[in-house]
């Protein structure tokens, strides 16, 4: 079941803040991602797209309700699991979040080496690829101040995808950048899950890219209010 | 460095990196490490200092037992001890000689300053009682009058102290009495006086009306050889009529002279103090400037901690950064501690050096009070929460 669908969301509820201030801001969503799909949340501000994506991410426990990700329950999981688990997804955040000490190679390096493999040149080898793909081979020794606000977004892109990740959760990824740019990253997210099977679950606002998604999720309140499959994915 | 860092810790230096990001930042932490080393060095070398002052004296004489009087903490301190105890102790089987030393303060006016000499007056007919540095020049001490002079002598001279020779000597008034300077020894400045003077007892007994020989300050008695002093003076305690008395082996004498010094005197109390406080300092500007890194990477660290890397790695990061700070601030530490301990010994003539063990205790003492900061400042890591990232 895992390895057709990743993610399978069952009965899930969440609650902000505790005794009068408690605000319930996820009401029973159920959802299954299909393995190489691209998912998109979509949704007005505060319906709680952030909120499940965090929740499928392993960064907030579950209050209520289930999440089985790649084959594991995630309701009372605890931190070595979630560390183990986090090690097999991408994240890609609305800011960049790159480390202001660290090029962009070593940024990207980053990505490689919470999985210990203890070989800094193969290492090296695959951040200069990522990045090169991502048009970014004359930036490589860059620190993040001295590069663009696009430029630093690829960069995180490709931090999160340099360890061949399961799935890929992205928060507004294509925001700070330009109409080209941002295609070219949801493209090349699209062939991943062609290619690799990754699957991308997405937040985002921007109706560019929602040609290239395979089903659109909205929510509102909380709640899934709409549920469409736009494109098979393989 | 990056690539060496990398090998030894197996992944990138994050630590490293984030200090050296921020030069300024990064100089100025190391100044304050640096500054903490050098408060520590600078105490440490003054207990030292008094250490090897406060023994110093001991060295001048050879023997296995001292008798003193209750309150004497110190060589130069105290009440007399009459000289019955000496007959008494010598019923001993296994103490086969003893004498007493007399000790007592000679001014020396000198046309800039009063040189203040601790003088110790010593039985010359029984060489044995004197340190193999003294005993050469036993001939010296018998002559009456006479004395040897520490060369060390704080605020004369040092050609002026090698020109005192036995052809050349040097003299000056005591009670009005003229004491000749026949040759010099190596002593050291102490605390307690400018430098040390050595005389036989009849001289001193000359020199100060007041004393009486069957009253010296301190009786030396040796033992059989082969005999334990500290059995000897076991036994002697028991012996000995006057219950009140320190009887004691030499090097017990020395041991709790020593321990006094660094923890009933005041200035052995301040200078402890003085190396706590230089501890203490470095923990607060070491953890001043952890904690506040830590705060500043936040939401990176969060961040890492979204891609799975475990607390460890955070530790890891907070730790390499306390040991480069221990490490990188240690260096000029010891350059300027051992430059101003130079500086001191040359305007004090005090036995003040930068030594290899106190160098290593400093180091050690530098990476455990940086741990240390460093274990206080990962309770910020838990601020870090990846939730909050999106």
């Amino acid at each position: 079941m895992s390895e057709e669908f990743p993610i399978i969301v069952a009965g899930l509820n969440h609650w902000f803040g505790t005794g009068e201030a408690r605000k319930q801001a996820i009401f029973d969503v159920d959802l299954k991602v299909a393995r190489g799909s691209l998912t998109v949340l979509m949704g007005p501000s505060g319906s709680g797209k952030t909120t499940v994506l965090t929740l499928m991410g392993c960064l907030r426990d579950l209050q209520d309700g289930s999440i089985n990700l790649l084959g594991h329950e995630l309701m009372g999981a605890g931190n070595a699991l979630n560390e183990a688990l986090r090690r097999r997804l991408g994240f890609i955040f609305q800011a960049h979040n790159l480390h202001g000490s660290l090029t962009a190679m070593q940024n990207v390096q980053m990505g490689l080496q919470v999985h210990r493999l203890n070989d800094p040149e193969a290492e090296r080898e695959a951040a200069r690829h990522a990045l090169s793909l991502l048009g970014l081979a004359d930036r490589m020794d860059y620190l993040p101040a001295n590069l663009s606000g696009g430029q630093k977004q690829r960069v995180a892109v490709a931090r999160a995808l340099v360890g061949n990740p399961d799935i890929v959760f992205a928060d507004e990824p294509t925001a700070a950048l330009d109409k080209e740019s941002g295609l070219n990253v949801v493209a090349m997210l699209k062939k991943l899950g062609q290619k690799r099977g990754t699957t991308t679950v997405m937040v985002t606002h921007d109706n560019r890219i929602l040609e290239l998604a395979d089903r659109i999720v909205t929510l509102e309140d909380g709640r899934i209010v709409s549920d469409r499959m736009v494109n098979s994915p393989v | 460095m990056n690539r060496w860092l990398q090998w030894l810790f197996g992944r990138l230096p994050i630590g490293w990196l984030q200090l050296s990001h921020s030069r300024t930042r990064f100089a100025a932490a190391i100044s304050g490490v640096a500054f903490a080393n050098v408060l520590v060095f600078v105490q440490l070398g003054i207990m030292n200092s008094m250490a090897t002052a406060t023994l110093k004296p001991y060295e001048f004489f050879a023997a296995d037992i001292m008798i003193s009087a209750s309150d004497a903490n110190s060589m130069t301190e105290g009440g007399n001890v009459a000289r019955q105890w000496l007959f008494q102790a010598q019923a001993d089987p296994e103490v086969t000689l003893g004498t007493g030393i007399f000790v007592g303060n000679t001014s020396w006016p000198r046309p800039t300053k009063t040189l203040g000499l601790t003088s110790f007056g010593i039985d010359p007919t029984l060489p044995d009682f004197l340190s193999p540095v003294l005993k050469p020049k036993l001939a010296t001490l018998q002559l009456n009058d006479s004395g040897i002079l520490d060369m060390a002598t704080r605020g004369l001279p040092r050609e002026e102290a090698a020109a005192i020779r036995p052809q050349t000597p040097a003299s000056f008034e005591v009670t009005g009495k003229t004491l000749t300077l026949y040759d010099t020894f190596q002593g050291g400045g102490g605390f307690g006086g400018d430098g040390y003077l050595i005389m036989s007892d009849q001289t001193f007994l000359s020199l100060f009306p007041a004393r009486r020989s069957a009253a010296p300050d301190h009786i030396l008695l040796k033992v059989a050889p082969g005999a334990d002093p500290d059995v000897v003076s076991a036994r002697l305690r028991d012996l000995v009529s006057d219950k009140s008395l320190r009887i004691r082996s030499y090097a017990q004498a020395k041991a709790e002279d020593l321990k006094y010094q660094q923890t009933k005197r005041p200035t052995g109390i301040i200078f402890g103090f003085g190396v706590i406080i230089g501890v203490l300092v470095g923990i607060v500007i070491v953890y001043q400037v952890l904690s506040t890194d830590v705060a500043d990477h936040l939401s990176e660290y969060a961040t890492f901690k979204a891609m799975g890397y475990p607390q460890t790695f955070f530790l890891g990061i907070v730790f390499e950064e306390a040991l480069i700070l221990a490490v990188f601030g240690f260096i000029p530490g010891v350059i300027v501690g051992t430059g101003l301990l130079a500086g001191m010994k040359k305007a004090t003539n005090l036995p003040l050096a930068m030594t290899w063990d106190m160098a290593v205790i400093v180091l050690i003492g530098t990476l455990v009070a940086c741990s240390l900061s460093g274990a206080i400042a990962t309770r910020r890591l838990a601020a870090a929460d990846p939730a909050d990232l999106f």
